[in-house]
């Protein structure tokens, strides 16, 4: 039985098409055959992030419409075996998913996945909400910044009311909190939520802790999910979270200012 | 106070005033989004009677529609009057 995951947030740019993409590739890296499916009609992404902007030919929408089949549309990863990805569409018609076209396809990608991705839009409307239907599980990004955290409390009633779950009567969907661009050093110093403070609001269970990392940025501008990055810190955040997903128990880490090592204090780091 | 103490006191804290401002607003929505559709329109409808006899800011009411048992709701209703009536 395929797993549907949505990584969703309400709020945009918390960091959920980069998450996607690290976790995503993750699942594939330890051998469970994984598609990502980007909702973002109108807004493509995914597809730069994980770096195969160019063999876009079709996208959900052609499927959804019957103009290709999945086979034709999924773009299989150079990198990483096991791994696809479903491109959006660039329409900018708003209503081009349908529950019945979603569930459609999502049905047909179970059949022959492990693990279905859907990196959600932003917002509360009927991208987000389609996202995150059929989902069995679900990774809120949540910065630790106010306006992100009060989206996520807003995103976690619906996931607990608007689901197909939910409607149907089934066991809820599980949640799970990741926080996102995390910055130790000042939430020592008191000027950010720290990971206690942003769990005792939202009180669902933390998956993961993402740091702030200039890795992401050299990830998504080379079109590497920053997962493959593996000496950075954010790359083996994303691999800690991975596992943790998997059910295996992991500490957490990069949540306490690291002492600056010698030559870092000279050459700067 | 010395000067010094008195730049020292500025350094608030502005985590903890996040997450005082974070838990009120959102225990405040989430009882907003258990209750039923209306409850807004209400609050907004009964702050609009209230403001005709009395200037009340808009954070000063709060409605709440609580299910005590499966026959039992009670609607509460808590307006906090200024000082100075008109
Ligand atoms: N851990 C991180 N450290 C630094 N920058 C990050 C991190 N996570 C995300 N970003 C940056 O934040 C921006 C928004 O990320 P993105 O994944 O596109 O968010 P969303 O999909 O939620 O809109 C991007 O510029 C990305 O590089
Ligand atoms: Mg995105």
């Amino acid at each position: 039985m395929a797993k549907i995951i949505v990584v969703t947030s309400g709020k945009g740019g918390v960091g959920k098409t980069t998450s996607s993409a690290a976790i995503g590739t993750g699942l594939a890296l330890a051998g469970h055959k994984t598609v990502i499916v980007d909702f973002d009609i109108g807004l493509r992404n995914l597809d730069l992030i994980m770096g195969c902007e160019r063999r876009v030919v079709y996208d959900f929408v052609n499927v959804i419409n019957g103009e290709a089949n999945l086979k034709q549309t999924l773009i299989k990863d150079k990198r990483v075996d096991n791994l696809f990805i479903l491109p959006a569409s660039q329409t900018r018609d708003k209503d081009a998913l349908t529950k019945e076209g979603v569930e459609r396809v999502l049905n047909e990608l179970a059949q022959d996945f492990d693990f279905i991705l859907c990196d959600s839009p932003a917002g509360i409307e009927s991208g987000a909400m389609m996202a995150l239907y059929f989902a069995d599980e679900a990774v809120v990004v949540t910065n630790p910044e106010v306006s992100s955290v009060r989206d996520s409390d807003r995103i976690i009633g619906m996931l607990s009311s608007k689901s197909r779950r939910a409607e149907q009567g089934l066991e809820g969907i599980k949640e799970h909190l990741l926080l996102t661009r995390y910055n130790p050093e000042r939430v020592q110093k008191g000027e950010m939520l720290s990971v206690e403070d942003v769990k005792e609001i939202l009180a669902i269970e933390l998956i993961g802790v993402i740091p702030e990392s200039q890795a992401v940025l050299n990830a998504s501008n080379s079109g590497q999910p920053v997962i493959m990055d593996k000496d950075s810190d954010a790359g083996q955040a994303y691999l800690d979270t991975v596992q943790r997903l998997l059910g295996e128990k992991v500490p957490l880490r990069f949540l306490t200012v690291e002492k600056k090592g010698f030559i870092k204090r000279i050459f700067g780091g | 106070m010395s000067l010094l103490d008195y730049f020292r006191s500025k350094k608030t804290n502005t985590a903890s005033t996040a997450k005082e401002r974070l838990q009120i607003i959102v225990a405040h929505e989430r009882k907003r989004r258990s209750g039923p559709d209306y409850l807004p329109q209400l609050e907004r409808d009964i702050l609009e009677v209230i403001r005709k006899y009395v200037d009340i800011p808009a954070d000063q009411i709060a409605v709440s529609l609580e299910q005590r048992s499966d026959e039992l709701s009670v609607l509460e209703l808590n307006v906090t009057f200024p000082d100075e009536k008109r």
